[in-house]
């Protein structure tokens, strides 16, 4: 479904992503992992096209779209959650799921949605997305938007990033439940444990390379555990 | 009336059938066409210059007052004075406005000077719209004066919007707030070509508990430009918010002068004054829900100016 092949990726003569390869499948539920700046949302956002490779190719469901602008990599069914979720001025949470939304939808449709992400949505559609939004109420509608989507592959960057130990609880959970309802693959950079646990494969990232892929409990054991600078988080 | 003249209504104030349901004052090129009063709301014309006398007697409840203008007159240069004396306790929303449409070379202008006496306990929503259409190049301009004076306990919530077609405007707010009032203005602006735009908002706020929020957000692009002034006089216990939200696109500029003066020791007042380009995150974020570049920017440009 979605094939990496040799992405290089450099700035201030720093290595960020170093000769990357890997393969996606489809419907799986996938977690990149690694210490800070091993490179992981470098490699996310450039499967999203925000950043450009120096160098490889991305194939998604047999194309190449190296060379195709973030837009034309939505329309093809990629979908993305920035860590730092994005504000707006006059732009509600409904203007969102609208153009999110690949068909026209309706305040009900819309609210349903919402719900998934945790959200009372009678409170939350009309609102804009501003400052006057939680960090977990901001990250909440950001999830939203990749789940109105219906993504053939939805991207997640650190999405307990900034976010309350209470918030980040009910972010699980929704996971969880994603895992089960969402079509297609899931692709999440985290370094928490309960969504490693809950992944079918685990990436484990170090100084821009892919260190190891595996499950869960294998990287846990072999690869983190045992790191004095061990960054994963138990809540 | 014509089909032009039904058009510009519809852009700067309501359906005619909707205007013709309250109270309304229809002016165009210059002078009064159409007028209606109800038993609760008074329209007079002036004796000693062009305009009309707005009176709402007072407990008036949830009437709408349309005094739309419309010039259609090439070259005319129209100036109005207007006065709205609104009852105790009165609740009324009046809606202004005008449209210009000029199909030639020479300039056409009005000049509206509003003033907007609250008597105790008043409340009015009052919605002004500018708009210009046409394809002479002659300019369309538009220089509206509002001055407001509330007395105790009065409330006046201002929208003001000027989206298209207005080459020229200078607009002047004044207002003075005695006790327990509040004035909130709300203002959007897009310029677009040459065009220019200046607004300048005077508020003293003269009584205890008297408060006003400001809210400016414009655009400016091409090679327009504008200018953003207010100055706030917290003369007492008193409370102020004005912010000025301006994006700047081409080669457009935007300047914005605040000027807060507290006069006294539990006056609180803040300025925020934001100016910029698009955010690029904002733009990225839009592309990766499926929008193009351009189709981006002008959402963000209308839930901006919404």
């Amino acid at each position: 479904m979605l094939e990496i092949k040799d992405i290089c990726f450099e700035r201030d003569n720093k290595k960020i992503l170093d000769h990357i390869n890997m393969k996606l499948d489809l419907n799986k539920f996938i977690v990149i992992t690694g210490p800070n700046g091993s490179g992981k949302s470098t490699l996310a956002k450039i499967i999203m096209g925000i950043e450009t490779p120096d160098s490889g190719n991305i194939i998604f469901n047999g194309q190449d779209i190296t060379n195709l602008k973030i837009d034309e990599r939505a329309r093809l069914g990629i979908g993305f959650a920035f860590q730092q979720p994005v504000k707006f001025k006059g732009i509600t949470v409904y203007d969102l799921l609208k153009i999110a939304s690949k068909k026209e939808i309706n305040k009900i449709e819309a609210c349903k949605i919402l719900s998934k992400v945790g959200l009372c949505a009678k409170e939350y559609v009309d609102r804009e997305v501003n400052s006057s939004l939680s960090g977990g109420e901001l990250k909440r509608i950001e999830i939203a938007t990749v789940v109105a989507r219906e993504s053939i592959l939805a991207i997640f960057d650190e999405p307990e990033a900034g976010i309350d130990l209470w918030s980040f609880n009910n972010l699980i959970e929704i996971f969880e439940d994603m895992r089960k309802i969402i079509k297609g693959t899931t692709l999440i950079i985290s370094h928490q444990e309960r969504i490693l646990n809950i992944a079918d494969e685990v990436i484990l990232m170090k100084n821009g390379k892919i260190e190891k892929i595996g499950k869960s409990s294998d990287i846990l054991k072999e690869d983190l555990c045992r790191n004095s600078c061990c960054t994963l988080k138990k809540w | 009336m014509d089909n032009i003249d039904e058009e510009l209504l519809k852009e700067i104030s309501n359906e005619l059938g909707e205007i013709r349901n309250g109270a309304y004052n229809i002016r165009k090129n210059g002078e009064g066409i159409e007028r209606k009063i109800t038993e609760n709301i008074n329209i007079v014309t002036k004796k000693d210059k062009s305009g009309i006398d707005i009176i709402v007697k007072e407990n008036t409840k949830f009437e709408f007052v349309h005094i739309p203008v419309i010039i259609t007159e090439s070259g005319l240069k129209d100036i109005v004075y207007n006065d709205f004396y609104i009852g105790k306790n009165a609740n009324v929303v009046i809606v202004a406005g005008c449209g210009i449409h000029n199909d030639h070379h020479k300039d056409s202008t009005h000049n509206g000077i509003h003033r907007f006496f609250l008597e105790e306990g008043a409340k009015v929503k009052y919605i002004e719209k500018h708009y210009g259409e046409g394809n002479g190049d002659g300019k369309r301009i538009l220089n509206p004066i509002t001055e407001v004076e509330l007395k105790d306990g009065a409330n006046m919530e201002m929208e003001t919007v000027q989206i298209k077609g207005v080459d020229s405007t200078i607009r002047e707010t004044k207002a003075k707030l005695a006790c327990n009032t509040n004035l909130t203005i709300s203002e959007k602006i897009m310029t677009h070509g040459n065009q220019f735009a200046k607004t300048e908002f005077y508020v003293e706020l003269n009584g205890e508990k008297s408060s006003t929020h400001v809210t400016s957000r414009s655009v400016a692009q091409d090679k327009s430009k504008q200018e953003f002034i207010s100055k706030i006089l917290g003369n007492t216990k008193c409370y102020a918010h004005i912010e000025c939200d301006a994006i700047i696109k081409d080669q457009g500029k935007v300047v914005a002068i605040p000027e807060i003066d507290a006069n006294n020791v539990d006056a609180n007042l803040i300025h925020e004054a934001a100016i910029g380009k698009i955010a690029g995150e904002q733009l990225t974020k839009l592309m990766t829900i499926g929008l193009t570049e351009k189709e981006a920017e002008e959402q963000i440009i209308n839930g901006f100016l919404r």
